[in-house]
């Protein structure tokens, strides 16, 4: 038997199941949406409905699009030659701010976390295998966190891209490790894609 | 409000809020200690990758209300060459899930422990097949739970053992045989890892009886946790 009156229960069951989000801080903002005016709980109920409806991934690379494709697909001036591989779509956000990245991207949506049920099968990696070839992709970087999980993930699509003929690089080490990329000064993100090395691969 | 310090390996990690991770660290003193290390997914962190799955740390925390919290961590042992190899990593993720599954919070069991530092330290230095099948066997036997690989659990008998089964605890004579059949190459490997030839069976190369003994032994694991391990299935895809 719960606690809590059912509709309670459930809010905090579905907060509980967002990123970052315990148990108890679930149950903090759960009691704080109860307190909220009914035209506030809509309006917030409306924003995340809309963004379901009017956004959604590119089918191409996965970040956020509000069409087909995302803007960065759909530009004719982005090298279509070389990929750059992340974890969420906030990193391109990181990536941008570089300056230093004319190509296109690829968000993979995590990381391999084998602890948490997450491999290869749970991420964009077949749709990632399924560009190389139609696209013309000649280098694809692997810009996933600097922590054991990006590392991971690196690893892996490294080792099955090598046979498919295409040249793979991973961003330089100087990135702090166990970092987000998100949090990486521009510099410092700048200068790790300009120093990218090769993978061998194994 | 107190401050104490430990020792321990980091098992998992995930992210808190903007910027902090929770730290599942399975400490010498105090058991399993969830803590907060805040801050950590900033670049200017002085943690970072001190705090990370597989790290050998001593720490200092911040005893808080429902969460610990970090304020200082030094690293014991890092074992990049865990890091540089995804299968190696894998593996020591196993062991860390394992780790995790059995141990309670705040229930301290150094031996645990000792034996979890053994083991990364040795799939560190050495790629053998064994290291997770010998830490799982052990770690058994530890808790209480020893697989019989001497004696046909039935029966009593010294020869002719052809089964293993995991319900019965043990390997099985040709008269008495249930469960899964074992080859007399597994049968004396798990003979050596847990009759005291561990360091030799350490150095087996690859072969069936190898892997033979890792199913068995993953599934002597997942028997006794009563769940499946996840890295093992995402790895066996991967
Ligand atoms: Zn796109
Ligand atoms: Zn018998």
């Amino acid at each position: 038997m719960s606690a809590y009156a059912a509709p309670v229960q459930d809010l905090i069951d579905e907060l509980g199941r967002l990123p970052g989000i315990g148990p108890k801080s679930a149950q903090r903002i759960a009691y704080h949406l109860l307190k909220l005016s009914r035209d506030d709980a809509l309006r917030l109920a409306h924003a995340i409905v809309e963004v379901k409806d009017r956004v959604a991934f590119c089918r191409r690379c996965f970040n956020v699009a509000e069409g087909d494709e995302c803007g960065y697909c759909a530009d004719p001036r982005r090298d279509p030659t070389v990929v750059c591989v992340v974890e969420e779509p906030r990193d391109i956000v990181a990536v941008e701010r570089t300056g230093e990245f004319h190509g296109r991207y690829h968000v993979l949506q995590g990381a391999i976390s084998p602890m948490d049920g997450i491999g290869p099968d749970q991420l964009k990696v077949k749709e990632l295998l399924a560009r190389i070839e139609p696209e013309g992709v000649q280098e694809v970087i692997l810009c996933t966190n600097p922590n054991i999980e990006g590392e991971a993930t690196a690893m892996y699509l490294s080792r099955l891209l090598k046979p498919v003929g295409v040249r793979v690089t991973r961003i330089a080490s100087g990135l702090p490790v166990g970092g987000d990329l998100e949090y990486a000064d521009e510099l410092t993100l700048g200068r790790a894609l300009e120093g990218r090395r090769v993978l061998d691969g194994d | 409000m107190s401050l104490y310090r430990d020792e321990g390996v980091v098992l998992r990690t995930w992210k808190l809020g903007e910027a902090d991770r929770i730290v599942v660290i399975f400490t010498k003193g105090h058991g399993k200690v969830r803590a907060v290390a805040k801050g950590v997914r900033k670049t200017r962190s002085k943690f970072g990758a001190r705090l990370e799955p597989t790290s050998h740390v001593a720490l200092q925390f911040y005893e808080g209300r429902e969460l610990d919290i970090v304020t200082q961590a030094e690293s014991i042992d890092q074992y990049p060459a865990l890091r540089e190899d995804f299968d190696r990593l894998g593996r020591a993720v196993t062991m860390l899930e394992a780790v995790d599954q059995l141990a309670q919070d705040r229930e301290p069991n150094p031996a645990v422990l000792r034996m979890l530092v053994g083991a990364l330290a040795t799939l560190a230095a050495d790629d053998s097949p064994l290291v997770v099948p010998a830490f799982f066997l052990k770690l058994l036997a530890l808790e209480g739970f020893r697989p019989e690989v001497d004696t046909c659990v039935a029966c009593g008998a010294e020869v002719d053992l052809v089964a293993f089964d995991i319900d019965s605890g043990g390997v099985l004579c040709r008269a008495c045989r249930r469960g899964q059949a074992l080859t007399p190459d597994a049968l004396a490997l798990l003979q050596r890892v847990l009759g005291g030839g561990l360091a030799a069976a350490l150095r087996e190369p690859p072969s069936a009886a190898t892997h033979d003994v890792d199913v068995l032994a993953t599934r002597a694991m997942e028997h006794h946790l009563e769940r499946r391990l996840r890295s093992v299935s995402v790895m066996d895809h991967a």
